[in-house]
C-alpha cells in the first residue's frame, strides 16, 4: 500500500534531525495559525498563490530562496562545527551517514534551490519592466515554474523527517549513487527533487528567452538592453542547453535505480564516466547560469551608483556571450584526474583558462564605470566592491586548477572547495544581495535600513575570508573535502578558524533579518513615491513602486540604452499622456499551483515506490495540463477608466510628496 | 570615539593571521619529497606570480576608484557621459590574453611532462605495484615480490615506482600529496600513475574523493625507505603466514573503516587482472565479454602503448 515507506522511515533516534524537524513543523504550523488567525486565507490564495503576475511570482521565488538559505546555511554551521571538532579520538556530533547527507544537502540547496530560485526571481521582478513590457511570454507557465520548484523544495525537505537525504554528494557520482551502494531512498529524493524543480526551472528559461526576444519596446534594440536584460538572455540560452543534459543523466541513473538498467553501474557494461560527463556538461554551464545574472547587477548597480554611463557596453555584452559559449567547453577540468589523455587535459585546461580572459574584461568595465564617477556608496555597492576585491582571488585559485598538473595535487582538496565558494558567494551571493537592496524598493515601494544593510555586509565579508582562506591553506595542507573526522592536528586551527567564519556569516546573516525587519516597521519613512528611487537609468524604474498589474500605462518608446535616463534628460519621464488605452491582463487560475501540488505527491511516491499514488499522480499531471490547454477564458481586460484612475492616484502622490517638479526640473539646471 | 564596521574586518584579520601563520610549515603540498610534486608546486608558484600581474592592479583599483571617486568628493574629475576609450578598451582584452597565452604554453609543456601515464626514466628499471581500491582500505599488490599489504606502502627512495590502480567498489582517488598528482581508481578499469620519493620518509596517502561511510578513514602510511629497509620489510611480509587468494579477497572485499595494515606472504596469480575483469562478465554474454577482455588485455601490453589505458 504504502510501498518502502513505513514509520521505521521517521528519524526518531536522531535527536538533531528531531529537532530540525519539530523546528520546521512548529515553525509552519505557527505560520499556517496565524493566516488563520488573521482571515487572511483567501486573501493569500487569491493575490499570491495562484496569481499570474510576475512581480507577485518573482517575490515568491525570492522568500523561497531566502527560506532556502537558511536550511543550506543551517548545514553548513553544523559541517563546519563536526569539523573544527572531530580530530583524533573525537568525533564530532554527527556520525558519518548523517554528515555526508549534510554536505550533499548543503551543495544541492544551495545550488538548486537557493541561487536558481534568487535567479529566477530577480528575472520576474525585472526582467518585463526594464523591457519596457505588461508581462512575460506565458504568464501560465511562469507560475507553473514557480509551483514546479517550489514542489521540489518541498520534496527536499521532507526529505529531512521522513526517510533521509542522499548521502552521495550534490553532484551523486555514479557507482556510489547506484543502488548496489546507495540503497536507500536518499538519491531518489535528490533525483526526484531536481528533476521537478529542473523542469521548472527550463520553463522559466523558456519564457524569458521569449520574452526578452519578442516583448521588448519599440526602440529596444539588442544593442539598446539593459545588461542585467543582456545577461538573463544569455542565461536562459544556457539554461535551455544545459538543463536537458542533468535531466538526461538523472533519467538515465533513475532507470539503473528503478528498472535494474546498467548505464552507470560498475558491472555489465555501465559507465561511470559517462555519468560524470554528461553531469557536468550540464554542471559547468549551470555555474554561469547563476554567475552572469549577478554579472547583471553589478552591471546595474555600478552604473546607477556612480552617477554614470556603463563603460564599455559593447565589450560586455561580448565578454557575456563568449563566457556563455566558453561555458559549454570546459566541462572536462572537473575531472582531470580521470586518466584521460594529456592532450585531452590540455584542451580542456586552455579552454577553462580562456575564460578568464572575457571575466577579467568585465571586471575592468565595472572599474572604469566608477572612474571619473561620483560613486555613492549605498548597501548594493558595498556588495558589488566586497565581490570586485574578492573574486578576483577566487579566479586566480580557479585558473590555478585549470592547469592540469596543479590540479592533480589541488583536486578534491579544501582549496577546491574554497575556491569555487570563493567564486559563488561573492559573485553570485553578493550580486543577488545587491539586486534585493536594489529592486527591494521597486517590488514593496520602500527602501531597505542602510545601516542593518552595511552590518550584514561587513559581517559576511569578514566571515567570508575567515571561513575561506583557511580552507585554501587546508587545501596545500592536503586535506581533502568531505572529511567527517581525521587525525592530522594541524588542520585543527583552521578548521576552528573557519567555523568562526561560518558564525560571522551567521551574524550577517542575522543582520540582513533584522535589515527586513527594521525596515518593514520603519516602512513610512523608507517610503519612495516615485518609483525612482536611486535615480536610475533604466526602464524598471520609470513604472510605480510597487508597479500597476500591467507595469507601464502607455508603452514607452525607447531612444537611448539608459532608456529611462533619457527620458529625465528630455524631461519626458513623468509626461502624462493623452488619454489611456484598456489594457489586456492574462487572468489569475489555480492551474500552476494545482500543477505543482500533483508533482509533489507524484516525486513523492516515486521515491517511496507508492505505485499506485505515482500513477494517479501521472494522470493526474497530464488531466489538470489537458483542461488547462482546452480553457479559452484566460485574460481579462482592465478599462481604460481604470487605468487612468490608478495613474492619477500615482500622480497625485508624487505631486503631494512634491516630487514631481522636483524631478522633471532638475534634469534640465 | 564610535566604532566603524570595517575596523571588526582589520582587527580579526590581524589577529587571525599572527596565530595562525607560524602552523603554516604543514603546507605538504608545497613540501614535495620527489620530482612530480617538485614541478607541479613549481607550476603552482610561477602561474600564482604570473597572475599577480593582473590581481593586484585589480585589487587596487577596487579599493582607490570607488575611494577617489566618492561622491562626497567633489574635486575629483567628473564626466557622466564619457563610456568609451579605444586605448583601455584595447588594454584589457589584451592584458588578460598575453598572460593566459604564456600559461597556456606552460600548460602545454608541463601537462605533456607530467602525464601521469608515462615513465618517469624510460631508461630505469621501475618497481610495479597493483593498487586497488575496496571499501574502506587500500590494498597493494607487489608482482615482482609476489607478496601484498593493506593500508601500508614501502617502496625503495630513489627508485620510480609504477602504479596500476583499480576499484573493487566505487570510484576514489589514489593520493599521496607530498608526491605529487592523484588519479581516480575505477572498478574495471585500470589507471596507471608514475612517482618518486627522493627523500626517506613517512608520507601520508589517502582517498581524495568521496566513497561512503568509512570514506574520512580511508589513509595509509606511503613508506619511503632505503633499498636495505625495503629488502628486510619484504622479507617481514614474507614471513607472514596469511596468503591472498580469491577467497581471502573476497573477505577482504568485505566493508570495513580503520583497518590496520595486514600482510601476505603470497598472492594468486593475476588476481589483478582478475579483480579489474570481474565487472566486465555478465550472464549470457561470459564468453563474447571474456574474449574483449581478453583483447583489451592483450592490446595494453602491447609496448607502443604507454597510453593505451588513457580514456580519452
Amino acid at each position: 500500500m504504502f510501498g518502502k515507506l513505513s514509520l521505521a522511515a521517521i528519524p526518531y533516534h536522531d535527536p538533531i534531525v528531531m529537532g530540525a524537524v519539530l523546528g520546521s513543523i512548529f515553525a509552519g504550523i505557527g505560520i499556517l495559525a496565524l493566516v488563520t488567525y488573521l482571515k487572511k486565507w483567501p486573501y493569500l490564495i487569491k493575490e499570491w498563490l495562484i496569481s499570474f503576475d510576475h512581480k507577485k511570482i518573482g517575490i515568491m521565488y525570492v522568500i523561497l530562496s531566502l527560506v532556502m538559505l537558511l536550511r543550506g546555511f543551517s548545514d553548513a554551521i553544523m559541517m563546519r562545527a563536526q569539523q573544527a571538532m572531530a580530530l583524533g579520538a573525537s568525533q564530532g556530533f554527527l556520525p558519518p551517514d548523517h554528515f555526508n547527507q549534510i554536505f550533499s544537502a548543503h551543495g544541492t540547496i544551495m545550488i538548486l534551490f537557493v541561487a536558481m530560485p534568487f535567479l529566477s526571481g530577480l528575472m520576474n521582478l525585472v526582467i518585463p519592466q526594464q523591457i519596457g513590457a505588461r508581462d512575460v511570454s506565458f504568464p501560465f507557465l511562469n507560475s507553473l515554474s514557480f509551483w514546479l520548484t517550489a514542489a521540489g523544495t518541498v520534496l527536499i525537505m521532507v526529505s529531512l523527517g521522513v526517510g533521509e537525504f542522499s548521502k552521495a554528494g550534490w553532484s551523486g557520482y555514479t557507482p556510489l549513487s547506484e543502488l548496489a551502494y546507495s540503497p536507500d531512498t536518499g538519491v531518489d529524493y535528490w533525483i526526484w527533487s531536481i528533476q521537478i524543480a529542473g523542469l521548472g526551472t527550463l520553463l522559466t528559461g523558456i519564457n524569458f528567452l521569449t520574452t526578452i526576444l519578442k516583448m521588448r519596446a519599440p526602440g529596444m534594440t539588442l544593442m539598446r538592453m539593459p545588461l542585467f536584460t543582456w545577461t538573463a538572455l544569455l542565461t536562459n540560452v544556457l539554461i535551455i542547453f544545459a538543463f536537458p543534459m542533468l535531466t538526461v543523466a538523472l533519467a538515465l541513473l533513475t532507470m539503473d535505480r528503478y528498472l535494474g538498467m546498467h548505464f552507470f553501474t560498475n558491472a555489465m557494461g555501465g559507465n561511470t564516466m559517462m555519468y560524470i560527463n554528461l553531469f557536468w556538461t550540464w554542471g559547468h554551464p549551470e555555474v554561469y547560469i547563476v554567475i552572469l545574472p549577478a554579472f547583471g547587477v553589478f552591471s546595474e548597480v555600478v552604473a546607477v551608483f556612480s552617477k554614470k554611463r556603463i563603460f564599455g557596453y559593447h565589450s560586455l555584452v561580448y565578454a557575456t556571450a563568449v563566457i556563455m559559449f566558453l561555458s559549454f567547453a570546459v566541462w572536462a577540468h572537473h575531472f582531470f584526474t580521470m586518466g584521460t589523455s594529456a592532450n585531452v587535459n590540455i584542451f580542456f585546461g586552455i579552454s577553462t583558462m580562456l575564460i578568464a580572459i572575457p571575466t577579467g574584461v568585465k571586471v575592468f568595465n565595472w572599474l572604469f564605470t566608477m572612474y571619473r564617477g561620483r560613486v555613492e556608496l549605498t548597501t548594493p555597492m558595498y556588495w558589488t566592491l566586497g565581490f570586485l576585491s574578492t573574486f578576483v582571488l577566487g579566479g586566480l585559485a580557479g585558473v590555478l586548477l585549470s592547469i592540469p598538473p596543479a590540479d592533480f595535487v589541488l583536486h578534491n582538496s579544501l582549496f577546491l572547495i574554497a575556491h569555487f565558494h570563493n567564486m559563488l558567494v561573492p559573485g553570485t551571493l553578493f550580486g543577488f544581495f545587491a539586486g534585493y537592496i536594489y529592486w527591494f524598493p521597486k517590488a514593496t515601494g520602500f527602501k531597505l535600513n542602510e545601516t542593518w544593510g552595511k552590518r550584514s555586509f561587513w559581517l559576511w565579508l569578514t566571515g567570508f575570508y575567515f571561513a575561506f582562506v583557511p580552507l585554501y591553506v587546508l587545501g596545500f595542507m592536503g586535506m581533502p573535502r568531505r572529511m567527517q573526522h581525521y587525525d592530522n592536528p594541524a588542520w585543527q586551527p583552521w578548521l576552528i578558524a573557519a567555523a568562526f567564519g561560518t558564525f560571522l556569516i551567521l551574524l550577517g546573516i542575522g543582520c540582513m533579518l533584522m535589515q527586513l525587519y527594521v525596515s518593514i516597521r520603519d516602512r513610512a519613512a523608507g517610503r519612495d513615491v516615485t518609483g525612482d528611487p536611486w535615480d536610475g537609468r533604466t526602464l524598471e524604474w520609470a513604472t510605480a513602486s510597487p508597479p500597476a498589474p500591467y507595469n507601464f500605462a502607455v508603452i514607452p518608446e525607447v531612444r537611448d540604452r539608459d532608456a529611462f535616463w533619457d527620458m529625465k534628460e528630455r524631461g519626458l519621464a513623468y509626461a502624462r499622456p493623452g488619454h489611456y488605452e484598456p489594457i489586456e491582463m492574462p487572468r489569475d487560475s489555480w492551474h500552476g499551483m494545482g500543477l505543482g501540488l500533483i508533482a509533489f505527491v507524484f516525486g513523492f511516491a516515486m521515491v517511496w515506490h507508492i505505485w499506485w499514488l505515482a500513477i494517479l499522480g501521472a494522470l493526474g499531471l497530464i488531466g489538470v495540463t489537458i483542461a488547462r490547454a482546452n480553457l479559452d477564458d484566460v485574460s481579462y481586460v482592465i478599462p481604460a477608466a481604470e487605468v487612468e484612475r490608478i495613474e492619477n492616484q500615482r500622480y497625485a502622490a508624487m505631486a503631494q510628496a512634491g516630487a514631481l517638479g522636483a524631478r522633471s526640473q532638475r534634469r534640465r539646471t | 570615539m564610535k566604532i566603524k564596521p570595517w575596523s571588526l574586518f582589520a582587527v580579526l584579520t590581524l589577529l587571525a593571521a599572527s596565530a595562525l601563520l607560524p602552523g603554516c610549515e604543514h603546507l605538504i603540498v608545497l613540501d614535495p619529497k620527489g620530482p612530480v610534486g617538485d614541478s607541479e608546486r613549481s607550476l603552482i608558484l610561477v602561474s600564482f606570480g604570473l597572475m599577480l600581474i593582473v590581481v593586484i592592479p585589480v585589487i587596487f583599483m577596487s579599493l582607490y576608484f570607488p575611494l577617489k571617486y566618492r561622491a562626497s568628493n567633489q574635486k575629483a574629475r567628473y564626466e557622466p557621459t564619457w563610456s568609451y576609450s579605444r586605448n583601455i578598451e584595447i588594454a584589457m582584452w589584451l592584458i588578460p590574453i598575453v598572460i593566459v597565452a604564456i600559461l597556456s604554453v606552460l600548460v602545454w609543456k608541463e601537462t605533456k611532462r607530467l602525464d601521469p601515464y608515462l615513465p618517469l626514466d624510460p631508461a630505469a628499471r621501475q618497481l610495479p605495484i597493483e593498487v586497488v581500491s575496496l571499501d574502506w582500505k587500500w590494498l597493494f599488490i607487489y608482482p615482482e615480490q609476489n607478496i601484498a599489504v593493506v593500508n601500508e606502502m614501502v617502496f625503495p627512495v630513489k627508485e620510480p615506482l609504477s602504479f596500476s590502480i583499480t576499484s573493487d567498489t566505487v570510484m576514489t582517488s589514489f593520493f599521496i600529496p607530498q608526491l605529487g598528482s592523484q588519479i581516480y581508481a575505477m572498478a574495471g578499469m585500470t589507471t596507471k600513475l608514475h612517482l618518486l620519493a627522493d627523500e626517506p620518509g613517512t608520507y601520508v596517502g589517502q582517498n581524495q574523493q568521496l566513497s561512503g561511510a568509512g570514506f574520512s578513514t580511508m589513509s595509509f602510511k606511503a613508506v619511503a625507505a632505503s633499498p636495505q629497509e625495503f629488502a628486510a620489510w619484504v622479507d617481514k611480509v614474507k614471513r607472514s603466514p596469511d596468503t591472498l587468494d580469491s577467497a581471502r579477497f573476497a573477505a577482504l572485499r568485505e566493508p570495513s573503516a580503520g583497518d590496520p595494515p595486514a600482510y601476505f606472504s603470497s598472492v594468486e596469480p593475476g588476481l589483478f587482472e582478475t579483480i579489474v575483469k570481474r565487472f566486465h562478465h555478465h550472464p549470457g554474454a561470459m564468453e563474447s565479454a571474456a574474449a574483449a577482455t581478453n583483447a583489451a588485455a592483450d592490446a595494453q601490453k602491447a609496448p607502443k602503448a604507454a597510453h593505451s589505458g588513457h580514456a580519452d
